[in-house]
């Protein structure tokens, strides 16, 4: 953050602190109060920021379903790559880590268990990466049009919301196929990706922010995305390598499940399937990062509402 | 140049003294103004920008002189700040055709954009009545899309609601010319044509007060008249127009001041006829 807040603290305050005031007249802030005028650039308060973004709401559907219409419009099977492309990921996933490296020995139906957790924890990469991206990338967007900011992140989460729904058809046919029976409890898939797209759009707020100023972050965030998936259980079983295999401690294990992709990955596992070991009290720590990020997110988002866009 | 801008308006100036202040909180946006009321103050505005990527010629970006730096401690040099316009004050009335000039790299793209309220001021602050536009949605469309779609995301990233776009589409393509390529990507368009779509989508909206930034010089002849006209008909809608050309014949035609700016502050600030004639001089 190389902006000097003061500079903000002085533009806010009336932008006059060391400048020269047109001497014998009058100053031309009082000249604008005395007509009414108003800032150009003011950060709205939070309850009309969300309701100015919610009147953007056709925007950030249509910029959403835009990008991704023509994501695919330069190849020759073009919308089908929707389905095709995680259909294929599931393929490669079931091939490296169900028949090479053998992850599969102590888990009963592992392709349906790998599968969930490699679409679930897709979605809320996807989401993070593009919206640290979503300002520094648009940033021409941004030097154009007048909208709150906070469309952008929240037209790639929706972006990849989109995507999702394509792939949790093909999961719950492949679920289907490995032969787990439909369950009450499917009622709760919904539940589970509402909980998962608040988080998401939480997470991406906070990085859009970050990635509008700290540049590195474009350069970082794959190794650190690694680093989440590797130790958010998608390949194996928490319990079963940390406590049972490397008989570490059980806080290890819980702090563990406490990593929101790894919870909302195990709550659509306890919701799909039935030979998976709920884990209880999983969807307290779904709801809570739902709200948490959430909440964080907009208001993280929204206090840097005038500055992005400087570049 | 507050000075300047007094003895250009002063008899509205006195003329509006008198009327009572109205109420500085977010009073709603007073009905049609009597001519020479204030409608954009530019404070002592600077704008700095930060350019990434810019070297000199002794630190290559290498990554072993990269790591020299960290170890030295010395921050981002790769970081240059611009310093684009450099305290700029003035004051804009409803009724005003403002035309901004100046050389390339003078400012004014980036003094518009801030009166627009899209680039944050480094320093002062810009008061407008309303909210200020510029024209312009190119940022907002996609090239692999089809021309619907883009008159459609266009018309959204403006601000309007869908009945508004229903309304205007037709309005969007007649006034494009495009005929039946609006089905066509726009990336399959002439270069020509994706200009018609861009200004046809662009213009297609009402506002307060109008930025435009070389935005005349599009299309054929046939076109350039349509634009023309259709900037004519958005001034006398508008409160206030800004346009930054270098084409001088536009600005003296359609512009009743004209700002010079130069190297980021204004040089002189006045009617079209002295403003421009000094200009030409340089």
């Amino acid at each position: 953050m190389s902006q000097p807040e003061s500079a903000i603290a002085d533009a806010q305050a009336g932008g006059r602190n060391g400048g020269t005031p047109p001497r014998g007249k009058e100053p031309l802030a009082k000249l604008a109060q005395r007509y009414g005028l108003r800032r150009a650039i003011a950060r709205p308060s939070l309850p009309v920021y969300l309701r100015q973004l919610w009147e953007r709401r056709h925007f950030i559907k249509t910029y959403a379903t835009s990008r991704n219409v023509s994501k695919y419009s330069n190849s020759m099977l073009g919308q089908l790559w929707q389905i095709l492309t995680p259909l294929l990921n599931a393929l490669i996933y079931w091939l490296m880590f169900g028949l090479i490296l053998g992850a599969s020995n102590d888990i009963t139906n592992y392709a349906a268990f790998l599968i969930t957790g490699m679409f679930v924890f897709t979605y809320t990469q996807r989401s993070v990466t593009g919206g640290a991206k979503s300002i520094s990338g648009n940033l021409s967007l941004i030097r154009a049009l007048h909208f709150p900011r906070a469309a952008l992140p929240l037209a790639y989460t929706i972006q990849e919301l989109q995507q999702l729904l394509i792939s949790m058809g093909i999961l719950v046919g492949l679920v289907l196929i490995t032969q787990e029976p439909v369950t009450v409890y499917w009622l709760l898939i919904p539940v589970a990706l509402i909980l998962q797209s608040c988080f998401n759009v939480g997470a991406s707020l906070v990085l859009a922010r970050v990635g509008a100023t700290a540049r590195d972050l474009n350069q970082l965030l794959p190794f650190i995305m690694r680093t989440w998936l590797y130790t958010s259980g998608v390949f194996f079983s928490i319990q079963d390598k940390v406590v049972e295999s490397a008989n570490f401690p059980q806080w290890i294990a819980d702090v563990m499940y406490f990593n929101p992709a790894a919870a909302y990955i195990e709550f659509m596992r306890d919701i799909l399937i039935q030979s998976h070991p709920p884990r209880p009290g999983i969807w307290i720590v779904c709801v809570f990062w739902a709200v948490f990020a959430l909440f964080f997110g907009f208001w993280y988002f929204w206090r840097a509402e005038e500055r992005y866009g400087r570049g | 140049m507050a000075e300047l801008t007094k003895e250009l308006f002063p008899v509205e100036e006195s003329q509006q003294a008198p009327k009572p202040p109205p109420a500085p909180a977010p009073a709603p946006a007073p009905a049609p103004e009597p001519k020479g009321t204030p409608t954009v103050i530019v404070d002592d505005l600077h704008i700095i920008y930060r350019v990434y990527g810019a070297t000199t010629d002794h630190e290559k970006g290498n990554a072993a002189s990269a790591l020299l730096r960290l170890v030295r401690r010395q921050g981002r040099p790769q970081m240059k700040e611009v310093h684009a316009v450099k305290g700029v004050s003035f004051v804009a009335y409803h009724g005003d055709a403002i035309g901004i000039v100046g050389r390339n790299g003078s400012g004014k793209s980036t003094l518009l954009r801030a009166i627009a309220g899209l680039l944050p001021p480094h320093k002062g602050a810009v008061y407008t009545d309303g909210q200020p536009s510029l024209l312009g949605v190119n940022a907002a469309l996609m090239r692999e899309l089809t021309g619907e779609r883009n008159i459609v995301l266009g018309c959204y990233a403006m601000g309007m609601n869908p009945t508004q776009v229903k309304d205007k589409f037709d309005d969007i393509v007649d006034f494009s010319g495009i005929g039946e390529f609006v089905q066509f990507p726009m990336s399959t368009y002439s270069s020509g044509m994706g200009a018609r779509l861009r200004f046809a989508i662009a213009s297609a909206k009402t506002h307060d007060v109008l930025l435009i930034d070389e935005a005349l010089a599009t299309g054929d002849r046939e076109f350039k008249r349509k634009s023309q006209e259709r900037i004519k008909q958005m001034r006398a809608e508008a409160g206030t127009v800004f346009l930054v050309a270098h084409n001088l014949d536009v600005i003296e035609d359609t512009c009743n001041r004209v700002i010079w700016l130069h190297k980021g502050k204004i040089r002189m600030d006045g009617d079209p006829e002295t403003v421009l004639a000094a200009y030409n001089k340089g």
